[in-house]
């Protein structure tokens, strides 16, 4: 669980100046790091990996700007201490096209033009793959009640939501297919 | 040739990069060598304090704690930017040991990462010597602001007296609460210096003024300060102003002696920039039974701070929105210890349509008549406050196209009468409008002989598309295609560009844009004696450069100029939870030429949404016994989310050229957007439900 401490993991919190060595895969790459025990997985991917896709926008897990995946599920890098993030698979903005080739719904972000200001757009994608691989993304209605987690300040819901709907429509055709 | 661009709906040239994660706003420069700062803020409304920073300094990687003790003395030289308060003088920081609002910064940290910065930032400790403070505004007596009383208080006719006789009258009040822009990126600052010259990495949305404003405090010129900005996260206004975390950034660099980053925690953001101020509004409308409006009397006061005398146009659109011989308007402001308020979306419009459109609603209830009947009746023909045509005016076009599209004419305009299952259904509606802004802009445009062309203005993009909108306009005017041009934005080196609020980027920018290219490209073809651009290009076989400055004229001396609309939703009221939800909302704007309908369309509905916050939401909840807000987060103050979202939105631009505005005949879209928004939803909860509410946000206990 995000934000769950182990008592040892405590302890080092509490001394605050022993870095723990912490290796994170993170887009398929394992990437090494020397990390203060506080620091949340938004922040190593932010402050020590210059992985800025993945944006802040609270810090207390109220927007979902931070949205990554881990291990397929979707979960909010802010209230994710980075040690805590070891061993497991990070899917980042930054790897989610195939090189050139820009992801169904990063395609439909900018055909829907689902964003203006950008900033919350990272984590509607992320969130957005979630939603369709969750087979959450039926119909308007339940894309909307399960990306309410996914803030938008800009007020491009209904674009968001169509491009859910045209990327969750590709993927399907292609698992048909 | 190629194709009219100018019109086209034409996909964001900056999309890539945002949906990769590629674009970089403000915290996210790779800055060597950086540090990481974090402030503490006072917890007090009013008084003196004393600091204890020991424990902070001996904190690991700390670098510096500053404080008005050991902070240096910085210069605070005059200086007014357009978004300051006309009155009053900014807060100057760590100068020395009075607080007078909460939240005010009392120190800062500068450590090497940003958990010791936060960490040190906590345990600064500070006493406080508390003095008496106004944070009720219930308690505080409004008074006019500075100046001319005549510029504050406006009288047209004989309004009293016409009221007073009127057959048919209104008078009510209204009331907004404060309300946080809360773009989703928070507010961050990195600033570098070398020498005497200062970089900073900084959300705005005006390059130029932080530029002036930073040099100001510290007493250095303006050219020394570079600020690049080239994407904000959204800003709502928030981001007009030079707030003072800049200031502390720049100071925190220059006490570390490197590079430090300042970013905003979220509840920060309550604190450490402004914020729509708390209006109380009193709204009195006199008729005769024809509705003819006879007297209109609109007063309203607004929250300010102890140290700058806020004030938006809150009642400017009373003065010429709906005809009426006489009109009395008087706005006054309730200074406090809270920090000073500033401009969001629309400001002023939004709050005082909300008390004039509500108010007409009332009127139109009273009288048993359609409320677009009751503004159809009073549309003027000039505006009747400055006496001058209006350069054009689309508001019967937009009730018509709006109501025709919303099915309007199948209402039953009794009270409760519609239904939808246990459902309560609601349709109302009201108008918008926001004034036409054209402001001085310059731009260059450079033509290369590859036959591509670089355009560049210091303008902003918190997300209305201004990157997309001008590369259109110059690739329009060039005549080249949208791919062979490069616009670039956001850096004080670049040619200056007015603030990026007021609806006047597309106007103002645009308009300088179109006019280098225009310059570029007449000056390439008359050389190369060709007709063609690409083809003159590769002939002359040298870079064409040209830059052009444009200014309004004496049009505003001709023509009151505007924006207008209207709006129309319909609305559920769950009869037993009082809960409210937005079903459907048709906008239909007249807002001169549309340079992307695709992008336009998103601000529209971004402002509705933002209407939707406003009039069912928003609210900073601040504790009137000392000032604080008691719900600094964005899962307290609540914002629309996706489920909020209407299942169906629908936006008309009517069609309307207007020659005398500005070059590109535009008249911006991002207030007009928001204003209307909330009276409409609060007129349509109205016929959903018989109860009128007159405080915002009508949330369910309100219904109940």
């Amino acid at each position: 669980m995000p934000g769950a401490i182990s008592p040892a993991l405590a302890q080092a919190a509490g001394a605050a100046t022993a870095p723990l060595d912490v290796s994170l895969r993170i887009n398929g790459t394992e990437r090494r790091l020397s990390l203060d025990p506080r620091t949340t997985l938004l922040d190593a991917l932010r402050e020590h990996l210059h992985l800025t896709g993945s944006k802040k926008g609270c810090g207390l897990g109220q927007c979902g700007a931070c949205t990554v995946l881990m291990d397929g599920m979707r979960v909010k890098a802010c209230l994710s201490l980075a040690a805590l993030a070891q061993g497991r698979e990070i899917k980042t903005i930054e790897g989610l096209a195939q090189g050139e080739e820009l992801h169904p719904l990063q395609a439909a972000f900018i055909e829907r033009d689902a964003f203006q200001c950008g900033y919350c757009t990272s984590g509607q994608i992320m969130a957005g793959v979630a939603c369709i691989s969750e087979d959450h993304a039926g119909s308007p209605q339940e894309i909307r009640e399960w990306m309410s987690g996914n803030l938008c300040r800009c007020g491009a819901y209904d674009h968001i939501v169509a491009a859910i709907q045209d990327a969750a429509a590709v993927s399907s055709s292609k698992q048909e297919g | 040739m190629t194709a009219a661009l100018i019109g086209k709906s034409v996909s964001r040239v900056d999309g890539r990069l945002k949906v990769t994660g590629a674009a970089t706003y403000a915290a996210e420069f790779e800055v060597p060598n950086l540090a990481h700062a974090a402030v503490v803020r006072s917890i007090a409304a009013n008084g003196r304090i004393a600091i204890d920073t020991a424990k902070a300094e001996r904190a690991p990687g700390v670098i510096a704690v500053v404080t008005h003790r050991n902070a240096p003395r910085l210069a605070y030289q005059p200086h007014k930017g357009l978004p300051d308060a006309a009155v009053g003088e900014r807060l100057h920081v760590l100068q020395d040991d009075r607080v007078n609002h909460q939240g005010q910064p009392i120190a800062l940290v500068v450590a090497e990462t940003l958990e010791q910065a936060v960490y040190a930032a906590q345990v600064v400790r500070v006493t406080y010597r508390n003095e008496a403070a106004a944070t009720d505004m219930e308690s505080v007596d409004p008074v006019l602001p500075t100046g001319k009383p005549a510029e504050w208080e406006i009288r047209r006719g004989e309004p009293d007296s016409a009221f007073e006789q009127a057959e048919f009258r209104v008078d009510q009040t209204y009331v907004i609460p404060r309300e946080n822009h809360n773009p989703i990126e928070m507010f961050a600052t990195i600033a570098s210096w070398q020498d005497n010259s200062l970089t900073l990495w900084d959300k705005t949305q005006w390059v130029h003024n932080v530029a002036e404003e930073i040099a100001a405090v510290f007493g250095i010129a303006a050219d020394n300060v570079r600020v690049i900005s080239p994407f904000v996260g959204g800003a709502f206004g928030s981001g007009l102003r030079c707030w003072p975390h800049v200031t502390l950034a720049a100071l925190g660099a220059r006490v570390a002696g490197r590079p430090v980053k300042l970013v905003l925690s979220r509840r920060e953001m309550y604190y450490g920039v402004g914020y729509r101020p708390h209006t109380v509004q009193r709204a009195a409308l006199g008729a005769s039974r024809d509705g003819q409006l006879h007297a209109i009397r609109h007063e309203g006061f607004q929250e300010t701070s102890t140290y700058e005398e806020f004030t938006e146009a809150l009642l400017s659109a009373t003065r010429f929105l709906h005809s009426c011989p006489n009109v009395h308007t008087r706005h006054r402001i309730a200074p406090m210890n809270v920090h000073t308020p500033t401009y969001m979306r629309a400001p002023g419009e939004a709050s005082g349509m909300y008390a004039l459109e509500s108010a007409m609603d009332e009127l139109a209830v009273a009288l048993n008549m359609d409320p677009v009947e009751l503004r159809l009746r009073n549309e003027p023909d000039r505006d009747e406050f400055k006496d001058l045509p209006f350069s054009s005016r689309s508001t019967k076009e937009c009730y018509r196209a709006a109501a025709e599209r919303f099915g309007w004419a199948q209402r039953n305009a009794a009270p409760r009468s519609m239904r939808d299952g246990r459902w309560l259904i609601g349709w109302g509606m009201a108008s918008a409008t926001y004034p036409m802004n054209y402001a001085p802009a310059s731009a260059l445009a450079r033509l290369l002989p590859d036959g591509t062309a670089e355009v560049m203005s210091a303008a902003s993009d918190m997300g209305p598309g201004t990157w997309t909108s001008m590369t259109q306009v110059a690739a329009d005017t060039l005549g080249l295609p949208i791919e062979r041009v490069k616009f670039t934005l956001g850096d004080t080196r670049l040619p200056r560009a007015p603030i990026h609020g007021g609806s006047m980027t597309m106007a103002s920018v645009g308009s300088a844009v179109q006019a280098a290219c225009r310059k570029a490209r007449d000056e390439a073809l008359a050389r190369a004696d060709a007709n063609e651009i690409e083809e003159a290009m590769k002939r002359l076989g040298q870079v064409i450069e040209a830059t052009a400055d444009v200014a309004p004229g004496d049009e505003t001396k001709r023509f009151s100029m505007h924006a207008f609309g209207a709006v129309f939703v319909e609305v559920a009221v769950d009869p037993d939870l009082g809960e409210t939800r937005v079903r459907r909302m048709v906008g239909a704007y007249g807002a001169g030429r549309v340079v992307n309908p695709k992008i336009a369309r998103s601000q529209c509905i971004g402002g509705m949404i933002g209407g939707i916050g406003m009039a069912l939401m928003e609210h900073s909840v601040v504790d009137p016994r000392n000032g604080r807000v008691t719900n600094a987060n964005l899962a307290e103050y609540a914002v629309p989310v996706h489920a909020d979202a209407p299942p169906v939105m629908d936006v008309i631009f009517v069609d309307e050229h207007d020659p005398h505005v500005n070059p590109l005949g535009v008249k911006g879209l991002g207030e007009i957007a928001l204003v209307g928004v909330a009276p409409a939803i609060a007129n349509a909860i109205f016929h959903a439900t018989g109860k009128r509410v007159r405080e915002l946000p009508i949330t369910p206990d309100k219904l109940l």
